[in-house]
């Protein structure tokens, strides 16, 4: 499917006319003149500029949207009040804070996640848990890391946790923090097989429960699948 | 492997039944869940005890499809999620992406996509409209809500040759301009919409039967809801002021006036004086829009092997059901190494349990209508 964006049109000016090879209108569409390119003032320099559309960047400094439109977006080091203030709080279990594209990401000790998730929504403000998830690396020596987003409704502002954890190593669960973890952590043992340490029903949820194996682990083939319960449950060889 | 599943707790909802207490199997296969969720409850008479969603049954395994896929191939597969609102989802995924490289779409195609975005709010909405009207038993909403919906499919069909599922953009901007006529079908639409709105009103708004299977039921505090992730017109409904199009803008929103309705109670009522009220903000933005869409190009200089740098980020916009968010890991390859959806259908629907309990039975058709789910969405 090669479905790119091919047609890159640069700077094409006349943008209605032409250019759609589409089912277009068999309405009438009278006046043929174009009416998308009618006169109106090309607002595009300054209200591009204007448009800040940096989410959740804590305390990214007001400098930090213009420069270096072009230069490849990379992690930097992140040093905000939120930070000192955890790192204050909680010495060494702060490892490493960044900013990903202008978002903050804090990556922290996974034994140490109940107590900072806690700090976080009661001291922090940060009272929503936008999502929770999980990325597998397969060669690192504690393969998954869990993520938590947190949005702070007080500051208008999100927070990424993140922490390491092995691939039997209990994680401490945040359900009774936010109870909107429970089925995102379900989700996560359903697809990763991490155990979340204080969850009240650990069980799978999209998969069937009777399935062996843990989808999005990246040494799970794409084509692999429970074929004893897919035998067992549907009564054919291949759900293929 | 050791299976992790050691702590086998119990299943508070159906292990223990009280004397007078029976569990009802609602779905998968039933008319009032818009596709396949299952729901046992657990009833004292005909009192909600005690309610477990099952969910899956529509799995398709979307995150592990987009590590198998390029950037630009993975798009299509995100407007199966919410089938009904494909636009939305695409928009989301574009502007990850977008941002992942750290790019933007032209001024022209941003209009554009919150164009077309708003119109598919509106017919996200009118579905909903239509469908949970005939869950409760009025008949006729849903035959005037299509034939505006229809309109709006119309004009998707126009633009990019799809009515449903969509693909109507591309990482970097559009793919396509507007036709010819476009702002005369959308504005001939929206002039035709807000005598139509009120038509609708008439018949639900101050409909006694109406308002006695709405008011008061799966009542949902602020705080609950807040504290269950829950986002979009149920938050809204429950007093909280808050939508990611004033929050944190996205596309063009920051360019036109809209208000966030709220109401204070949220419950069932609320929830649909919000969304319609939604609807008549739709309108006004796409009447703002087509006022003055800048010329210019509708593509991004974007190459056409998508390598974004190694990194991560998280984008999320204001979807018809609530916060849609991706979450993409990149490693510096064509294809992604990561993409989590955070879908509000599935986290919406994480409250059903808390605005059921204490319910009549009848009242989980309402409840379940009122969230406004879509199975795609839920199981990916």
């Amino acid at each position: 499917m090669a479905n790119d964006p091919s047609e890159k049109d640069p700077a094409s000016k006349p943008p209605a006319s032409g250019a759609e090879g589409k089912p277009v209108a068999q309405k009438p569409a009278e006046p043929p003149q174009s009416p998308v390119a009618a006169a109106n003032p090309p607002a595009t320099p300054d209200s591009t500029a204007a448009k800040p559309a940096a989410p959740a960047a804590p305390a990214a400094p007001k400098a930090a949207a213009p420069p270096a439109k072009e230069a490849p977006p990379k992690p930097l080091p992140l040093d905000n009040e939120l930070v000192q203030r955890l790192k204050g709080r909680f010495g060494d279990a702060i490892r490493e804070a960044t900013l990903d594209r202008k978002q903050a990401i804090v990556t922290i000790a996974v034994d140490q996640l109940r107590e900072i998730s806690r700090y976080c929504r009661d001291d922090e403000k940060f009272d929503m848990l936008v999502d929770l998830t999980a990325v597998d690396w397969p060669k690192r020596e504690k393969r998954f890391d869990v993520i938590l987003i947190l949005y702070s409704f007080a500051k208008n502002e999100r927070v990424r946790l993140k922490a390491h954890a092995g691939e039997n190593e209990p994680v401490p669960s945040v359900c009774e923090i936010w109870p909107a973890a429970n089925w995102l952590e379900r989700e996560c043992y359903d697809m990763f097989g991490m155990v979340f340490e204080g969850h009240p029903k650990l069980t799978r949820i999209l998969m069937p429960d009777e399935w062996q194996g843990y989808p999005l682990r990246k040494d799970y083939d794409i084509l692999k699948q429970d074929t004893d319960w897919v035998r067992e449950n549907l009564g054919i060889e291949s759900g293929q | 492997m050791s299976d992790p599943r050691t702590t086998e707790l119990t299943n508070v909802s159906t292990t223990v039944l009280g004397a007078d207490e029976i569990i009802l199997n609602m779905g998968p296969q039933h008319p009032s869940t818009h596709g396949v969720l299952r729901v046992k409850l657990k009833l004292d008479g005909e009192r909600v005890v005690d309610s477990e969603c099952i969910i899956g049954y529509l799995h398709r395994g979307v995150e592990k499809i987009a590590e198998h896929r390029s950037y630009q191939q993975f798009a299509p597969y995100v407007d199966r999620m919410d089938y009904v609102a494909a636009v939305s989802n695409g928009l989301g995924y574009c502007e990850a992406v977008e941002k992942l490289l750290g790019t933007e779409a032209p001024l022209r195609a941003r209009v554009v996509r919150t164009i077309l975005t708003e119109l598919q709010r509106i017919a996200s909405h009118l579905l909903w409209l239509g469908t949970h009207a005939l869950d409760i038993g009025a008949l006729t909403p849903v035959f005037y809500c299509f034939r505006e919906r229809e309109e709006i499919l119309k004009i998707f069909e126009k633009y990019c040759g799809a009515r449903l599922t969509t693909h109507a953009f591309r990482i970097g901007g559009l793919q396509y301009e507007t036709y010819d006529g476009f702002e005369q079908d959308v504005k001939r639409f929206c002039d035709d919409f807000t005598h139509r709105i009120d038509e609708y009103e008439t018949l639900l708004t101050e409909n006694r039967i109406w308002v006695g299977r709405t008011k008061g039921v799966g009542i949902l505090s602020a705080a609950d809801a807040i504290a269950l992730g829950v986002t979009g017109p149920v938050l809204r409904a429950s007093g909280v002021k808050w939508d990611l199009r004033k929050a944190m803008p996205y596309a063009a929103y920051d360019l036109y006036k809209f208000e966030i309705p709220t109401r204070e109670t949220g419950d069932t009522y609320d929830r649909y004086v919000v969304r319609m009220e939604e609807m008549r903000q739709s309108r006004l933005i796409c009447l703002q829009a087509i006022e003055n869409i800048p010329t210019g190009p509708i593509m991004a200089r974007i190459g056409k092997v998508l390598k974004p740098p190694p990194g991560e980020v998280y984008h999320s916009i204001e979807a018809p059901k609530g916060e849609l968010g991706y979450y993409i890991v990149s490693d510096g390859t064509t294809q992604p190494y990561r993409v989590r959806v955070r879908p509000p259908s599935f986290i919406n629907l994480q409250a059903f349990d808390k605005m059921a309990r204490g319910s009549l039975v009848a009242d989980v058709v309402a409840i379940i209508g009122t969230i406004d789910i879509v199975l795609g969405e839920v199981d990916r």
